[in-house]
């Protein structure tokens, strides 16, 4: 159980190389059974993604240039999220330090996605249908939610548990890049990386170190556990 | 009154003017309002049976139907979407709450100031307490995405050792508002026992029955008021502080919240006077309703008592606007970009046409009004300055829940929300259910306390000092 024991959970993603390309977007969507709400609710503003490129545009035509920032629940140490539940569907789990989201337990009162100041939170505004042939495509190990609840980035944690079960069945701690959630995954250019904070000798924790590394909405104190990596730091 | 010298001939002039002017110095027997009350209240006439089936079918299509659909399909049917996570049911919530100070503030707070005015319309501001509260108490349910879930909330024993999170503002609204509901219905109900006693002993039929079991067999012993009138004393004193905490901790839902627009230090009191606003403004168009479409209200609800809460209107109005002010001066002050962004919003944004009508339906047109008194005097007057307020301080929840959500830190994430035809047909709902339950009670219950009445006018009496004639008030409690 070493592994499990110091375990922190770390993202990085660097700016300089995201090029936007919403591969993260796609497959976090077929990882973790992320509901399709159609063109017309997305255009509405009722995505399912729990994933999303915050997109800015930089300069004036025709000298513009695309800017954009993976966004998602960053797991706050310190959660605006977690107080405000009254029944503790959002609640803070000891082994990972991470938010969990308990789906059974939710009631919809939505108090949590307002008070998230990264509006990382995606309600379930209806009962969603798959259209043919994605129903086949379902991922056995997320939960598929129902009408009613609240839903977030969970940093995969079904991935992080198969991770610490292999190891613990093997006798070892979990190496180091071998959880990987679906965005850093299918990220084309390596802009987003997982790991482990409590190995010194991990990769989050060696781009973490860098001059260019930074906590979105930190002065907040919720401790976020996304760090970001951009040599323009001031334009966000 | 009753055993005093008559007063000189020459000032009967005087006397019929200050009769005609003031309730508790024109002085009818106990006998006579008591019959006039019971005609009130038995008169189920042709009209009144139209208007309640009305009523009541609007209610059960707009509210239970439109909400039956929502809980069926989802939450989707309401006009919301990211990142405003809340509309017209909060919206609607915290009005209706507003609405619910009415009562309490009318009935306790001036019953422990003893203000004299109160004593004929105690009771119908005290229903008006009961009825939003049951309206507002419906909206945490409706706002639900999974209602049938709400007794989670609900800290129960059970299998699993699950407990509602102490920490929520959801939690402590449930709490709060449970206390307002049990504490100001049983303080509804303690005035009304001699009332319901008087009604058994002059009703047949069914209506003696249910009064018999509702006025637990009192007999006006002088033990009995002795306990009764100590039990009001009591519950007065006591539902104060729980009025005050019931907005209080409404407030707390925006005021705790990590976002701004809603995370002010001044939003307790600030959203209690808004309350007391709306509540106030609420008494005047219902006795204006009362005043009209019931038999024998000319006689106890009079030109003096609208003259009096348009006064109170009028400076409840000003105290809101010293909490509205406030709070935009410090808040601009700070000069954050967000708050920066959030005030321009308001003022000049999409939300603009509501914010500007909640200004000049809070605060200039009853400054403009509420000042004269040939103004106050008129009913009518005060019926459209009760609508007036009341759109006035819906469209500053309207303002504050959607408006404050619609910016937030990420510019890219700003929204916009409007409400859909469920979302405003289940707020319709709720009025027509409010007006559905105070109509049913008007003919269930004596909406005049008989007693209270009689006890004002023996506390009241007409002295002659020099050439003149005035009224003067003995303390009786």
């Amino acid at each position: 159980m070493a592994g499990e024991e110091h375990t922190k959970w770390v993202m990085v993603i660097d700016l300089d190389r995201c090029t936007g390309c919403n591969a993260c977007v796609t497959a976090c969507a077929m990882e973790n059974n992320v509901a399709f709400a159609g063109e017309e609710e997305n255009a509405y503003g009722r995505g399912m993604h729990w994933i999303r490129l915050v997109r800015y545009w930089e300069g004036e035509y025709p000298e513009v240039q695309m800017r954009t920032m993976p966004m998602m629940c960053q797991q706050c140490s310190n959660a605006p999220c977690e107080p405000v539940c009254p029944v503790f569907a959002t609640l803070h789990s000891e082994a990972e330090e991470l938010n969990i989201q308990v789906y059974n337990r939710c009631i919809g009162t939505r108090y949590c996605a307002n008070n998230c100041p990264y509006i990382a939170r995606t309600f379930n505004w209806f009962d969603y249908e798959w259209p043919e042939p994605m129903n086949y495509y379902l991922n056995p190990d997320v939960t598929v939610r129902r009408r009613g609840i609240m839903e977030k980035c969970t940093f995969c944690i079904q991935r992080i548990r198969r991770a610490q079960e292999e190891a613990r069945l093997e006798g070892r701690p979990v190496r180091d890049g071998e959880v990987q959630p679906a965005c850093a995954q299918a990220c084309p250019t390596d802009a987003i990386v997982f790991g482990n904070w409590q190995d010194p000798h991990s990769k989050v924790r060696q781009l973490a170190e860098s001059q260019r590394g930074f906590k979105f909405l930190e002065e907040l104190g919720t401790e976020p556990k996304v760090i970001y990596l951009s040599s323009q730091r001031h334009e966000f | 009154m009753h055993s005093e010298t008559p007063l000189p001939a020459e000032l009967h002039g005087q006397v019929e003017e200050l009769r005609k002017e003031h309730l508790l110095i024109d002085v009818r027997p106990r006998e006579e309002m008591n019959r006039m009350v019971l005609e009130a209240m038995e008169d189920t006439s042709r009209e009144w049976k139209w208007a309640m089936a009305f009523l009541g079918l609007v209610t059960v299509v707009t509210l239970f139907g439109a909400w039956a659909y929502l809980m069926s399909t989802g939450m989707g049917l309401a006009g919301i979407r990211r990142p405003i996570f809340w509309g017209l049911f909060i919206v609607s919530f915290v009005f209706w709450i507003g609405i619910s100070h009415a009562g309490t503030f009318v009935s306790a707070i001036l019953r422990v100031f003893k203000a004299e005015f109160r004593r004929p319309f105690t009771r119908a501001a005290e229903l008006m307490t009961t009825f939003a509260l049951m309206g507002a108490g419906l909206y945490p349910l409706i706002h639900l995405g999974r209602t049938w879930r709400f007794y989670w909330m609900v800290p129960y024993p059970n299998q699993r050792w699950l407990w509602p999170n102490f920490r929520s503002p959801l939690v402590w609204d449930f709490f709060a508002i449970n206390t307002y509901l049990i504490g100001s219905t049983l303080y509804l109900y303690l005035p009304l026992i001699p009332d319901l006693a008087m009604a058994r002993d002059k009703s047949t039929g069914w209506r003696k029955k249910l009064y018999t079991i509702l006025s637990l067999g009192w007999r006006g012993t002088e033990e009995e008021w002795r306990h009764l009138t100590k039990a009001i004393q009591i519950f007065a004193w006591a539902i104060i502080p729980v009025m005050f905490s019931v907005h209080t901790i409404v407030s707390w839902d925006f005021a705790v919240a990590m976002k701004l627009g809603w995370h002010s230090t001044i939003f307790g009191p600030y959203f209690i006077t808004g309350a007391i606003l709306s509540g106030i403004a609420a008494v005047g168009s219902v006795l204006y309703l009362v005043r009209t479409t019931m038999k024998n209200m000319t006689y106890f609800i009079r030109p003096e008592h609208f003259d009096t809460l348009g006064k109170l209107l009028l400076i409840i109005s000003m105290g809101w606007t010293y909490f509205f002010f406030n709070e935009f001066i410090l808040e601009w002050y700070g000069g954050e970009h967000t708050v920066k962004e959030i005030i321009r919003f308001y003022t000049q944004g999409d939300i603009a046409p509501v914010w500007w009508l909640m200004v000049i339906c809070n605060i200039f047109i009853p400054w403009a009004v509420l000042w004269n008194r040939n103004w106050r005097r008129k009913p009518w007057v005060m019926f459209l300055m009760g609508l007036i307020v009341n759109v006035g301080m819906y469209a500053e929840r309207y303002v504050i829940v959607t408006g404050a959500l619609s910016r937030n830190r990420i510019p890219f994430d700003w929204g916009w929300y409007q409400p859909s035809l469920v979302e405003i047909s289940i707020a319709f709902g709720t009025f027509t259910l409010f007006l559905f339950m105070y109509g049913m009670a008007s003919r269930l219950i004596p909406l005049i306390p008989v007693w209270e009445v009689e006890e004002g006018h023996h506390a009241h009496s007409l002295r002659k000092v020099g050439k003149t004639v005035v009224p003067s008030v003995a303390d009786l409690e």
